[in-house]
């Protein structure tokens, strides 16, 4: 399947259908990935303050909601909305496309579906993932820094100062991203290769819709363990 | 939906992603300086600061007056050199008391002024002549136990 794909990857010169792509993954998972960052930067705040506070520490805050955001949160759990969100929509949609013989259809006018539907989803996917995962990790921060410094008062000079000098670029925020894109190619591949898989029936496209969730959200998970071993292994 | 609405939006999308991205660097890289009402330069010879961070706070009677800008390491006095600075509202005393303090047993590190009595203010660049290090927990540790160790030796001189 992947090397289909890959063989199809002058697709890429289709450039408007993946702008399409990206706009309908991307674009339109946006509001379900800021209002779930902030929501999940507010309440580590909230639950990180609490047990720091016990320590006198709580301005290590910063640095908890941070360094779990970047590094593991942001890219997961924007690889997990992300898939149920819009690698669904992808399953369905070409599930569906596939049951009233729409892809036959193609094959029959010499236009490769692999090329003209499965290749722009597939790349417009994996191109907004990582995007998606830096905004979930700064709606997340800022979510963190509302709670912490302007409700409870932590001082805001140590917050964003801890923050600072704990947070490594290199191997924080470019492990993050470097995760978020392994996140984006297994999700869009699993969905694109559900719906293409799909029996042509309403409840074979129903059955695959379910499994690009399962499957992806499973993948993620067992990914991210692999991806964290080889990449924080020895480092603090 | 039409084309050029799409692109628009795609466009945006990128640029916030981007944006995102920037902002999760700048944190690091401490570009950002948001402390912008007026304030004036203090400077520090520390013998040793512990852990004490860039922008921690300058604190005196536990009121924040300023912040720690810039640590560096004197080779000529093998000082650790401290530069602050603190809000022009408050001067201090020529013989202010610079410490660094822990808030908390594990907390945050940070420089305690203490004014002395002295009629001349500190002006702006001038260095603070007394300063006390931070407290390394090893040290103090290190110290108990010679103490200890000799005082056995006075108590039994025979042995």
């Amino acid at each position: 399947m992947l090397l289909v794909l890959l063989k199809s990857v002058p697709g890429f010169l289709r450039f408007r259908l993946i702008t399409r792509e990206i706009y309908y993954a991307g674009v339109m998972s946006l509001i379900i990935i800021l209002v779930s960052g902030l929501f999940v930067g507010m309440v580590l705040g909230l639950q990180g303050y609490e047990t720091l506070q016990k320590f006198g520490s709580e301005s290590a805050v910063g640095t908890l909601v941070a360094l779990s955001l970047v590094r593991e949160l942001g890219p997961v759990i924007a690889a997990l909305l992300f898939a149920s969100r819009a690698g669904s929509a992808m399953t369905a949609e070409i599930g569906l496309m596939k049951a009233t013989e729409q892809l036959a259809a193609m094959g029959m006018m010499a236009v490769d579906p692999i090329a003209r539907i499965v290749a722009p989803r597939f790349w417009g996917g994996v191109f907004s993932m990582p995007l998606l995962a830096a905004m979930f990790s700064v709606m997340g921060v800022f979510g963190g820094y509302l709670v912490t410094v302007i409700f409870i008062g932590v001082d805001e000079g140590s917050f964003w100062s801890q923050m600072q000098s704990s947070v490594d670029f290199r191997y924080d925020i470019v492990n993050g991203v470097i995760k978020s894109c392994f996140f984006g190619v297994v999700v869009t591949a699993i969905a694109v290769f559900e719906g293409f898989d799909a029996p042509p029936t309403a409840e074979g496209v129903s059955g695959a819709t379910t499994r690009t969730v399962v499957t992806s959200a499973l993948a993620i998970l067992g990914l991210d363990f692999v991806l964290t071993a080889f990449m924080f292994r020895g480092v603090s | 939906m039409q084309r050029t609405m799409m692109d628009f939006w795609v466009g945006l999308f990128v640029m916030a992603g981007i944006g995102a991205l920037l902002i999760l660097g700048l944190k690091v890289g401490n570009l950002t300086d948001f402390q912008t009402d007026k304030s004036y330069v203090l400077v520090g010879n520390f013998e040793n600061i512990g852990g004490l961070k860039v922008r921690a706070p300058v604190k005196s009677a536990g009121v924040v007056v300023g912040r720690v800008t810039d640590i560096q390491f004197d080779v000529q006095t093998y000082d650790a050199v401290v530069t602050m600075k603190v809000d022009t509202r408050y001067r201090f005393p020529k013989d202010t008391f610079a410490s660094i303090l822990t808030s908390g047993l594990l907390g945050e590190q940070y420089i305690g002024l203490l004014p002395g009595g002295d009629e001349e203010m500190l002006a702006d660049g001038e260095k603070i002549m007394k300063t006390n290090s931070a407290i390394v927990l090893e040290e103090m540790i290190g110290r108990f136990l010679f103490d200890k160790a000799s005082e056995k030796k006075n108590l039994d001189p025979e042995i």
